[in-house]
């Protein structure tokens, strides 16, 4: 480890600065013991990533369910940046409604600032109860709401009673938390209180499962539904991409999660342990290795020989279709190095897909992850609550004896758990190579200076830090939404992934960066005329 | 798409579905990046600049810097001093502009934190500035926040002074294309002239392979210190430049004009001869051929435009526009619509309406939204829709082909360095509309109607 990139970046920053940045940053290097801070305030000024609570709780967690109105209690703004801005796919089922395409805000005015907006918010909720009679009406908060003390919480009753539907209030205030990632669990919370578990949908089979964490961008839990159900899977519900509510209610029945995205999703996987007996497993659909892997730890988790067989079958059938491609693309590719910088577990998945097609990753972090993301869940008894995360409700579940459903013995638990990752999750930091980085809440200018230092190949983030980096000669390529691509899980997703991939990093028009009047002469002369 | 929209038409005071505004504090922070080697900042929980940032990013393709106070509970409860000013030595000390510009939040504004002191107390390093406006998201729309950005930089850098020769322009909310053509009649009208502000080279620079955080566009804070000194004042967009050049006129005594943005023909005259009111008369023989190919153009293409109906919708002012170029076309602006607040707007197009004699035939809207356009057209349909990508759901729902302009457009590449204003933008958007409305019948004609000449 030659150069300490951290170092040079660090020094810039002001004695008060460095002191909170340094601990958010590290060289991998697995002889020791590391730690890294995540999930504190970021520093006020710092060209940040990170959202808000509202943009976890409504935008990434509740937004993708499909057949509700979700209402934004607040200012025009918080419900208009987060309409049809995260890419979640989502297709009307039978005669089901389908809300995705539509906004929802109360829109609040400065008389309602004055005096309260419970009054709008309730003629809100009667104008859409006319309009469009939805099963499911979910308020998300925006920042005043709470700040005013506006009672959602009773509004959501009162309508509830009037209407005879089902009103589910979120208090995901924007201040809330640190991040996005307190509005994960302030979504989780509401889910497991007022949703999972109320449904009647049985599954057909015992081999079902939810697939949590999971928001179908570009169409990723289309193609993780498609290979599963290929093997012979039920899948239940999915949190919450192309989700449904009455799917979401019924998921208690599943005889397994499956948890996708670890960070936004976590909470639920828990309670929905202690309270059904819903065992979940760690998985991931990005990348080859951890499609396959992950598929046969479901099948070792179900033991049933026909299906390892046929879990075998299609890995084989799939692997088959698709290595001609991904061959191709990896010949080209080869050597590369790549930087990642996307929300709770991309950064973590993706290290995988990129080894695939033969591209190491020099650099990675979290946008809001936590330190269990980061080194794994072991560490979650040594993380300390601090005054932004003791205010996130934090909410505890009890068995329900007539509910619960263990799939395993308690016998057949501890042995299986010794060879897959039941409820446990290692990391980022244990899948990277010794002498990478790995920096948490990364801003503009450290990505900027990384870029300068590192230089890597491509830099997969978001759209705010895209066109940054590609002005500065790395190709970049959105994470959080694909561009306008995807999907990219799976086996098929790999394809599509290792060609866009391709094609941003070969497109002509790097070449033709430099005008010619930058590299050659322009002046034509003739001699001794 | 839109399945769930009903035919009938409902008034409704409570929620508003599909929105056709945003909240203040981003067109603030759009204003401020009009500003050379300016941070915008935002005195709020950090979510909103997220948001805005990303907005503008997806708009333009360009990287929208800005940092925030990033406000927690704690900071909600007691005030949000200790992170501005912590926030502020930390954009100084790391990113180094020579100007900060901050706007509020409906959090800073709901908890009344008191910018004014904040910034007065606050230790700014020598020859730099902070300065602040306030852009409440529960008042107005993006328009307003841009307005009270301009307003604010007046307020705090203007310097009254002897007149000098300059005249200033204020560009209302348009794309660096439009700004580029601005200029390109200032130019050809030989006037000097400060731009104030402008996004152009800021939010549309060109690709080097080295990024730099402050392009080399942007109004000067000279530039603006000396709009104090101009000799007069164009303010564009009726909706958007009033505040500002009110203000301007308050501080320094700047007399100004207040005029639409010169979308489409009439109104692109009026800017000239704006224009020629201060240069003593000469209208440059270049612009006459602009206008004089624009003419010619509507002449030709007359048959494909005339008594089309079409909904307009987005921005006021640059719906004000759009609404006057289309009635020039000889099409009916069947529906005219915005989400901003404000009877101004409905009265201006009103008499617009009336101008053309079309008044039984249109209609306009001020703080509406989207899913009533679409229940309006699903009443009475149009031939096309002309407005930001938000329409695109309703184009799709209804096949309805769909030309975009004004703010956002997101799901496309390239418009933000395109023009609509000036006899050439307009030249440009008169093809797009023959365009699209010629592609649409192409495409759904029979085969034996399908003509290859005109």
């Amino acid at each position: 480890m030659t150069m300490d990139a951290n170092a040079k970046v660090l020094e810039r920053y002001n004695a008060k600065v460095f002191k909170n940045r340094k601990d958010h940053m590290l060289q991998v290097n697995h002889a020791e013991e590391q730690q890294i801070s995540a999930n504190t305030r970021s520093v006020p000024g710092i060209m940040t990533n990170r959202g808000c609570c509202y943009a976890g709780c409504k935008g990434v967690v509740l937004g993708p369910i499909k057949d509700m109105v979700l209402i934004t209690h607040g200012p025009v703004g918080c419900g208009f940046y987060s309409w049809g801005t995260r890419r979640n796919k989502a297709r009307a089922e039978g005669d089901d409604p389908n809300f995705i395409q539509y906004c929802f805000t109360t829109d609040m005015q400065e008389s309602d600032i004055v005096f309260g907006g419970v009054k709008k918010l309730k003629q809100a909720i009667a104008e859409v109860m006319q309009l469009m009679q939805p099963k499911t009406i979910m308020i998300a908060a925006t920042c005043p709401v709470g700040l005013i003390g506006d009672d959602i919480q009773s509004v959501a009753t009162e309508a509830e009673q009037e209407y005879g539907i089902r009103c589910v209030a979120y208090s995901c205030e924007g201040y809330k938390g640190v991040s996005q990632s307190a509005g994960h669990h302030i979504a989780n919370n509401g889910l497991m209180k007022r949703v999972i578990g109320t449904g009647d949908i049985e599954p057909a089979t015992k081999y079902s499962v939810n697939i949590l964490g999971e928001y179908n961008i570009g169409g990723d839990g289309w193609e993780q539904e498609r290979i599963l159900k290929k093997i012979g899977y039920e899948v239940l519900s999915v949190f919450t991409g192309d989700g449904a509510i009455e799917r979401i209610a019924s998921s208690h029945k599943a005889n397994l999660n499956l948890v996708q995205c670890h960070r936004s999703i976590n909470y639920i996987a828990e309670m929905m342990k202690t309270k059904y007996g819903v065992d979940w497993l760690k998985v991931n659909f990005i990348g080859l290795e951890g499609t396959v892997e992950s598929l046969r730890h479901m099948a070792a988790y179900f033991g049933d020989p026909a299906l390892i067989q046929r879990t075998e079958e299609v890995i084989a059938e799939e692997l088959g279709e698709i290595s001609d491609a991904m061959a191709a693309c990896k010949a080209r590719l080869q050597g590369k190095t790549a930087a990642l910088f996307v929300g709770g577990s991309r950064s973590h998945h993706y290290q995988g897909l990129l080894k695939d097609i033969g591209i190491s990753t020099v650099l990675a972090g979290y946008e809001f992850g936590h330190r269990d993301d980061y080194e794994g869940r072991e560490v979650i008894p040594t993380i300390k609550d601090d005054a932004d995360s003791k205010n996130i409700e934090s909410i505890t579940v009890e068995k329900d004896e007539k509910k619960y459903h263990a799939y395993l013995s308690q016998e057949q638990y501890e042995k299986l758990a010794a060879t897959i990752p039941l409820e446990q999750y290692s990391g980022m930091i244990r899948d990277m190579d010794n002498g990478s980085y790995v920096v948490d809440d990364l801003n503009m200018y450290e990505a900027d200076t990384f870029v300068e230092l590192l230089k890597p190949d491509m830099f997969f983030s978001g759209i705010k830090d895209k066109y940054a980096l590609q002005k500065a000669g790395a190709l970049s390529r959105q994470l959080h939404c694909y561009d306008y691509s995807g999907p990219y899980a799976g086996f098929r997703g790999a394809v599509r992934f290792a060609q866009d991939v391709c094609m941003g990093y070969f497109t002509p028009a790097w070449h033709m960066v430099l005008p010619p009047w930058k590299t050659s002469a322009t002046l034509q002369g003739t001699v001794g005329e | 798409m839109l399945d769930l929209t009903p035919e009938k038409h409902m008034d409704r005071t409570g929620v508003l579905i599909n929105p056709c505004k945003t909240c203040q504090p981003v067109g603030a922070l759009f204003a401020a990046l009009g500003v050379r080697r300016c941070m915008p900042y935002s005195h709020g929980s950090q979510g909103c600049v997220s948001y805005h940032r990303t907005y503008l990013t997806r708009h333009f393709k360009e990287p929208a810097i800005a940092c925030t106070s990033s406000f927690t509970e704690g900071a909600c409860v007691f005030g949000g001093g200790p992170n501005i000013r912590q926030g502020a030595k930390n954009v100084f000390d790391i990113y180094d502009p020579d100007i900060i510009a901050v706007h509020t939040t409906c959090l800073s504004e709901t908890i009344g934190d008191d910018l004014n002191t904040y910034i007065e107390e606050m230790d700014i390093p020598d020859g730099k500035y902070v300065i602040h406006c306030n852009t409440p998201s529960y008042v107005g729309s993006h328009v307003t926040g841009f307005a009270n950005m301009m307003a604010g930089f007046i307020k705090y850098l203007a310097v009254k002074g002897k007149p000098t020769e300059q005249v200033a322009l204020f560009p209302g909310f348009v794309n660096p294309g439009d700004i580029r053509e601005y200029k390109h009649l200032l130019k050809r009208m030989k006037l000097k002239n400060i731009v104030f502000p402008d996004c152009s080279n800021v939010m549309d620079a060109p690709m080097t392979g080295e990024y730099k955080m402050y392009p080399d566009g942007g109004t000067t804070i000279e530039e603006i210190r000396a709009l104090g000194s101009c000799r007069k004042v164009l303010a564009l967009g009726r909706l958007t430049s009033e505040e500002p050049a009110a203000q301007l006129k308050r501080k320094c005594g700047v007399d100004f004009s207040l005029l639409p943005l010169p979308i489409g023909l009439a109104d692109t005259d009026a800017f000239v001869m704006a224009l020629a009111a201060l240069n003593g008369g000469d209208v440059d023989a270049v612009i006459e051929e602009e206008r004089g190919r624009l003419v010619d153009l509507m002449l030709d293409a007359n048959p494909y435009y005339y008594g089309k109906k079409v909904a307009v919708y987005g921005d006021p002012d640059t719906v004000l526009g759009l609404t006057r170029f289309c009635l020039e076309l000889g099409m009916i602006p069947s529906y005219v619509l915005t989400g901003t607040p404000g009877e101004t707007f409905v009265r201006l197009a009103d008499s617009m309406f009336k101008e053309y004699g079309r008044e039984n035939e249109c209609r306009a809207f001020a703080a509406k939204d989207l899913f009533d356009l679409h229940q309006l057209i699903k009443d009475a349909p149009v031939d096309l829709l002309l407005g930001n990508s938000h329409g695109k759901q309703i184009a799709k729902a209804e096949d309805i082909p769909l030309v975009r302009a004004g703010f956002p457009v997101l799901d496309r590449y390239g418009h933000p360095s395109l023009s609509i204003v000036g006899y050439r933008g307009a030249f440009a958007l008169a093809t797009k509309i023959a365009d699209a409305l010629m592609d649409a019948f192409d495409r759904n004609c029979a085969d034996e109607d399908l003509d290859l000449v005109m």
